[in-house]
């Protein structure tokens, strides 16, 4: 660890890899989490930071509960999560809130106004209030290292832990930051015996619950005089009250108003709001989402221009709040142009491609979950009918096999990723299993967590820096925890794993398919030589059935019957398949669809 | 020139965010302050990527460039230019990527890709400013060094020598691709100033 005296460097950083910076400067210890866009980088760059203890926790909740463990132990501590993460954690964050800490206690969580990546746009500022904790939030990267690095000393000297709200505008931005000083807690880590403290049964917790409240009373305190909340004065006019990256937006969008600018946004500081608004003719309250500063400032018998102008559906922007406020439209802006739309697509050569079309014939109900394999709802697949949150999958395809009893039977299967279901599907097995259901589980085993970028996880045989760990054995999992039926397959195999899935399906009792085969975008894969395939044009008939599997190295070629005939093809037939050999690598799926020859795997000089 | 928008759009998989990082550099080695966002997540590949590049003497606020206001797009696939279209202004310059890549809907034969979909931009008086990337990076045996071609192209409208992107290629990218984009650098300002 470098505890000397460093020259501050400015250095070109995201909101993520400045708030690791910021765990290295705070001297954290211990770090854990789940990954989940967009907080998933803090973690894959505080693991660089050699003296911070760091791992991949198989849920949110686990990943705080370890972080509460290690600040019992006297040394700061640091949770990472997104905001739907943060349910997940919400049982022990709302407990963590009574027991306090020892060593500083962060808990990062990333919000996603408009939902880049997520399934629901849920503000987590309402956990601060609901959990009586403080609150954080900086703008910008700059801030996001300072920010944490004061809610350690706010943490230690509070007795509380602290959140820290970050959002896809600060986490995925990057600017400049400054370095700082690496200082450190004041405590000496051991073992001390605080029952009182540390013990939540009725009897001490109703004391803590007191400490709360007291604690809370304090913090209202400091907010008055922090300087994370601060008046930037300009033109009396119109003021703004903004956190965040709103308070970019604002000053962006009106850089003459005077603005408060809230670090602290909870507990609120009411004396230097009423100030503030005495001050302004006109005050508007700018933030994303919920109108959570908005209502309590409105609660403080202050009038204020909130939600009535600004959206609280989707993320802000500059011209989104100056459109709020002035009324006016951007001027002259182009129309857009009618294109066809872009999504995202499961890679080349991915494993859940042939699982989805397997999926799509059998017409099966799909419960689904979250990862990359959610893609699978897209057309051509299109074989994904329900989606709530991680996990989820098991229990609701359990749900409705007893809501429909024989009429579900052979209709609906679940499907779960490797990482999803050690993070909160297992519980669902067991469910049903205990309840006597009949669902068949299809746990999409690609070794690794796919969607955030390729984490490892307890199926992956590594930990978070690639040290060698034990593995799951998912078959031997599903088997103690009462599965009788428990099948592996190869989800490039179509019709073989067809025949599976149809006898499992057809089971009237709880039944697990594992389709195993590494995501492609792991190291060891893109390490592997990839040995494309290529199409024999002479031989397509344009049957379209390699086309199905929606894989982005296959492109329709259409053809005029013209052209068609020149090719010695059939005059009616409307075009013929071609393998982008730049983007194949070779997994063989449209091969075995392919009944015309029209596909080889012979190497082709290039 | 004391500040600038630069709009990186293109298909998730090319490079994207690469070109943005090399060229962030640059500016900051050149003294501007500046913030880059980017939107990733939601799979990996293959979906419209975007990234925000805001400089400026003094500071930068906001991480996103407003509607309107782009300076410079550099767009790595031809039809991804014309979607970021209320972006534009009648002064912005866009450099394009000649290469097309297939949407799904356009791969599985169910739309067709557009043939005139920079005449939006031609037609609004946009100065469009055509590249064969690809072609260029394939020329130099390596197909992924495209994306370096056109930060070489965009180098030449921006306040900064070429040097300051020579030292980002030497000091920033593993030794073994530094050569290769050290020529698709060259390669990429050379497709302009030809012209």
């Amino acid at each position: 660890m470098t505890s000397q005296p460093s020259a501050p460097e400015k250095l070109w950083l995201s909101g993520n890899e400045a708030l690791a910076l910021g765990a290295h400067e705070a001297s954290v210890k211990v770090a854990s989490g789940y990954p989940g866009t967009p907080s998933t980088e803090i973690l894959e760059n505080v693991v660089n930071y050699s003296e911070i203890y760091t791992e991949w926790a198989p849920n949110e909740k686990v990943g705080l509960e370890v972080a509460i463990g290690a600040s019992f132990a006297g040394v700061r501590a640091l949770a990472t999560m997104k905001h739907v993460g943060l349910n997940v954690a919400a049982d022990p964050l709302f407990t963590a809130s009574y027991t306090g800490v020892r060593g500083g206690l962060v808990i990062v969580v990333a919000d996603d106004p408009s939902m880049y990546s997520s399934q629901n746009e849920q503000d987590s500022r309402n956990y601060a209030y609901a959990a009586k904790l403080p609150m954080l939030e900086p703008a910008d990267p700059g801030e996001a290292k300072d920010f944490l690095k004061i809610a350690y000393h706010l943490s230690e000297e509070y007795d509380t832990p602290v959140l820290l709200r970050s959002c896809t505008r600060v986490s995925h931005v990057k600017g400049i930051v400054t370095s700082g000083q690496v200082e450190s807690s004041a405590l000496t880590p051991g073992i001390e015996l605080l029952p009182a403290k540390l013990v939540m049964l009725p009897a001490n917790a109703r004391n803590r619950r007191v400490e709360v409240e007291k604690r809370q009373q304090r913090l209202r305190e400091l907010a008055e005089t922090s300087e994370l909340n601060r008046i930037e004065p300009g033109d009396n006019k119109i003021g703004f009250i903004a956190a965040g990256t709103s308070y970019l937006y604002v000053k962006e969008a009106f850089p003459e108003a005077t603005v408060l600018k809230l670090g602290l946004v909870y507990p609120l500081p009411e004396q230097l709001i009423r100030d503030f608004a005495a001050r302004v003719e006109k005050l508007y309250v700018v933030e994303d989402l919920d109108p959570f500063l908005e209502t309590r400032i409105k609660a403080m018998g202050i009038a204020c221009i909130g939600k009535e102008v600004i959206p609280a559906i989707g993320e802000l922007t500059p011209s989104v709040v100056r459109r709020a406020i002035t009324g006016q439209a951007p001027a002259d802006l182009f129309e857009p142009v009618e294109l066809p739309p872009r999504p995202p697509n499961m890679c080349p050569g991915c494993p859940h491609r042939g699982l989805f079309y397997n999926l799509n014939r059998l017409k099966v109900f799909v419960s689904g979950d979250i990862g990359c394999y959610t893609l699978g709802f897209l057309p051509p697949l299109s074989a994904m009918d329900a989606c709530v949150c991680m996990g989820a999958s098991v229990g609701m395809a359990h749900g409705m096999d007893k809501a429909l009893g024989e009429e579900a039977q052979g209709k609906v299967v679940a499907v779960i990723g490797d990482s999803t279901f050690l993070h909160t599907g297992l519980n669902g097995l067991i469910n049903s299993v205990y309840n006597k259901g009949c669902s068949t589980i299809i746990i999409l085993d690609n070794r690794i967590t796919g969607m955030t970028g390729q984490q490892p996880n307890p199926a992956s045989g590594t930990t978070i820096n690639y040290d060698p760990s034990p593995t799951i054995d998912f078959p031997e999992l599903c088997r103690a925890v009462g599965v009788k039926h428990v099948r592996t397959v190869n989800p490039h195999e179509i019709e073989a794993t067809y025949q599976v899935l149809k006898e499992e399906i057809a089971r009237p009792e709880v039944s697990v398919v594992i389709t195993r085969f590494p995501c492609v975008l792991t190291v060891d894969e893109k390490k592997r030589p990839k040995k494309p395939f290529h199409s024999v044009t002479e031989n397509c008939t344009g049957c379209t059935m390699c086309l199905r599997l929606g894989c982005p190295a296959i492109n329709w070629q259409p053809l005029t019957p013209e052209e068609a005939k020149a090719m010695g093809k059939k005059e009616k037939q409307k075009g013929y398949a071609l393998i982008n050999e730049d983007m194949c690598i070779g997994c063989g799926q449209c091969y075995e669809l392919c009944k015309f020859e029209a596909i080889s795997k012979e190497e082709v000089s290039r | 020139m004391n500040q600038g928008n630069i709009h990186f759009v293109g298909v998730g998989g090319q490079g994207i965010l690469l070109a943005s990082e090399m060229t962030a550099y640059a500016l900051i080695n050149a003294g501007f302050d500046l913030k880059k966002s980017e939107v990733h997540g939601m799979a990996q590949r293959g979906g419209s990527v975007e990234a925000h590049l805001r400089f400026d003497q003094t500071r930068v606020y906001s991480p996103l460039i407003e509607p309107g206001t782009v300076d410079f797009q550099l767009a790595f696939e031809t039809m991804e230019a014309a979607r970021y279209l209320p972006y534009l202004n009648r002064n912005s310059k866009v450099i394009v990527n000649t290469q097309r890549i297939m949407p799904p809907s356009v791969a599985t034969g169910k739309a067709t890709y557009p043939d005139n979909c920079l005449d939006a931009l031609t037609r609004q008086g946009i100065a469009v400013i055509p590249v064969d990337a690809y072609a260029i990076a394939k020329e130099l045996g390596n197909i992924k060094a495209a994306n370096v071609v056109l930060v070489g192209a965009l180098s030449t409208f921006l306040p900064l020598p070429a040097e300051a992107f020579h030292e980002v290629i030497a000091t920033r990218l593993p030794a073994r691709i530094q050569e290769v984009n050290l020529q698709a650098f060259k390669a990429g300002r050379a497709a302009i100033e030809k012209d």
